[in-house]
């Protein structure tokens, strides 16, 4: 990791539960995230895929502070973030946004597209015609001018999405965490939004975590892809090899569940099908944390957990019966 | 029937913003138009009587004591010569005054003191509950009563402050769930992201989403307001002689108002109309901002 931009280790996030009615005092824990790590290098976009309830969300927000880490290191550029003071913080966070999962709730309904726009820099305290910027940056995202006079409402969740890009460039930020941000639009309207993010990283040379559970999206646009499950990652690598030679189990059923496009190939292969649910996060399984619902389990597999292994070039998994 | 509706909504999202689509909603009610027309008036009575009226309130006419309406008293005389339209004027005036400026300062005070409880949550806001639960349980018309004297030949701003002071904690419990929600939505958390104080996501992003609420609120208050500070001044508490509020008057005019119907009539006629058409008003503006709530679920805001 030469040119690494982001770098985080063994983050651990916790979440402390009410105790259940009638379940006495005990206070219940959830490891949403138990000992992530990863890095994120320059103009570099890591795909981060899993079920509900993997982390994948809580990982973005522990980078971005939205949420307090319990343990764990997060670095940008070099410095943790974790001893900066409110005040660096902002000035951290103005080269780190984020683009919200659902357009409809990440705008004031009140103000004014423009004002949501210009309210990082008005925040910042960066001078300059702030009204010049927000026209170029609503330009930037594929909208126009006349727009930034108009309210939320009157636009189409696509659209809306652009405007939240918008927002999170103002700044000129060097990552952008991207939670979910086409999961809640029509799919007609997702290959535009992401092939917007491929143009603005082509243009801006900025870098993405692009959290989603639609794997082919990810495919399309990460270079490198972490899988995640139940606050672990399963599997980490460069995006052509971990979908075309995954060597975890859990990686290879998830992809076995993605449709083909061609209907011979897709009736022809088999699928891999989980069984049961994920296990509550509240009470998470010994050893490995797939296990129950993997077919290669063992005796090994519930007394020890995997570590993360180099599998081939750059691609490393937490598995001790691995693919071949 | 369905053509019609949708060529309504398409014309609703392509053409008209927000405001003018609640302007519509609201002129759309009869009741609610009626009574703003019956509020307009009243105030066009209240400020722009007096110029009209052929005697100053404060003004007695020894020569006619008593008289029923006629030419020269439109509304007739008191006991002591007063003229009674002067008089109703002055009463109708000082009311929709106090209501009004009891119903801005209360859902103000409101505003704030639940946004900022909704926001904060933890210690600001138990303390900002515990404050509005004491000061619930408070007979606030007894303790007004109480505290009477203060203002006892003083202005009656005093009386205003005291009647905000006692009518802000249902709005602000208001403002205050509407606020808990808001708060979890994500362009709250974008602006808190950014690093926006919360001064500035209080006023700038939470309160304007809950203005509907508030403009509501307001209005409604207007009308408890008027009377409550009615009930007081009928029995002596509120607006302080030689001044006249609508209360006053009517206390006064209840002793004859057999014998003599005029000298409570007007006043009382005066409180009703302007009581109904801002309680039509804010209806018709509920129904206006938030047309699928139901209407019997109106909360009863009278005290």
């Amino acid at each position: 990791m030469t040119d690494s931009l982001l770098h985080v280790h063994g983050l651990v996030k916790e979440f402390h539960l009410k105790p259940a009615r009638g379940a006495g005092w005990k206070k219940r824990i959830v490891q949403a995230v138990s000992g992530v790590s990863f890095d994120v290098a320059r103009g570099e976009t890591l795909g981060l895929v899993g079920e509900s309830g993997s982390g994948k969300t809580t990982v973005g927000r522990c980078v971005l502070r939205l949420l307090e880490p319990t343990a764990g290191q997060v670095s940008f550029d070099g410095v943790d973030l974790a001893t900066l003071s409110f005040d660096e913080l902002r000035e951290v966070r103005r080269r780190m946004q984020i683009v919200f999962q659902d357009p409809y709730a990440s705008l004031d309904p009140k103000m004014t597209v423009g004002a949501s726009i210009a309210e990082p820099l008005v925040v910042q305290g960066i001078g300059g015609d702030h009204q010049e910027k927000v026209v170029s940056l609503l330009e930037l995202v594929g909208l126009s001018a006349d727009h930034a006079r108009r309210f939320p409402h009157e636009f189409s969740g696509g659209q809306r999405q652009r405007i939240g890009v918008a927002r999170a460039l103002a700044l000129d930020p060097a990552l952008i965490v991207l939670d979910e941000p086409v999961s809640a639009l029509d799919v007609s309207i997702q290959a535009g939004v992401v092939n917007l993010f491929d143009d603005l990283q082509q243009r801006l040379g900025m870098s993405y975590i692009f959290i989603a559970h639609d794997l082919s999206v990810v495919r399309h646009i990460a270079d490198r892809v972490a899988v995640m499950y139940l606050g672990k990652i399963m599997e980490i690598g460069p995006a052509e090899q971990v979908y075309e030679h995954p060597t975890h189990p859990y990686t290879k059923a998830l992809l076995s569940a993605v449709p083909l496009p061609n209907p011979r190939v897709e009736r022809g292969r088999s699928r891999i099908m989980l069984e049961g649910d994920v296990p509550s996060p509240v009470n998470p399984p010994s050893g490995c944390r797939f296990r129950t619902r993997c077919w290669k389990a063992t005796e090994l597999c519930s007394m020890q957990e995997p570590e993360l292994q180099m599998r081939a070039d750059g691609q490393s998994s937490a598995c001790h019966h691995p693919e071949g | 029937m369905t053509v019609v509706q949708t060529e309504v909504g398409e014309q609703t999202s392509e053409r008209l913003t927000r405001s003018a689509l609640i302007r519509l909603r609201f002129f759309r009610n009869r009741l609610a138009v009626a009574g703003v027309v019956i509020l307009a008036m009243m105030f066009l009575l209240a400020f722009v009587g007096p110029f009209f009226s052929k005697h100053r309130w404060d003004e007695l006419d020894f020569l006619a004591l008593l008289q029923p309406p006629s030419q020269e008293h439109w509304f007739g005389t008191s006991q002591i010569g007063g003229d009674v339209f002067a008089l109703t004027i002055r009463g109708l005036q000082k009311s929709l005054i106090i209501g009004l400026l009891v119903a801005v300062f209360s859902t103000g005070l409101a505003a704030i003191a639940g946004g900022f409880a909704g926001y904060l949550g933890g210690k600001v806001d138990r303390s900002v509950m515990w404050l509005i639960d004491a000061l619930l349980v408070l007979p606030s018309f007894l303790i007004i009563a109480v505290m009477s004297p203060l203002y006892r030949g003083r202005t009656w701003l005093v009386f205003v402050v005291l009647l905000a002071a006692f009518g802000w904690m249902v709005t602000a419990r208001i403002v205050r769930s509407a606020t808990m929600s808001l708060r979890e939505r994500d362009f709250v958390r974008a602006a808190q992201y950014m690093g926006v104080p919360v001064r500035k996501i209080v006023f700038r992003h939470l309160l304007p989403n809950v203005a509907s609420i508030l403009i509501i609120d307001a209005t409604l208050n207007v009308g408890a307001t008027i009377l409550s500070e009615t009930g007081l001044s009928y029995l002596g508490f509120g607006v302080q002689p030689p001044d006249v509020s609508l209360g006053s008057l009517i206390a006064e005019g209840t002793a004859s108002a057999l014998t003599y119907p005029w000298l409570f009539m007007f006043a009382g006629s005066a409180l009703i109309l302007t009581v109904l058409a801002v309680s039509f008003i804010g209806d018709g503006l509920r129904d206006a901002f938030d047309p699928g709530s139901n209407k019997s679920k109106k909360k009863s805001k009278a005290s």
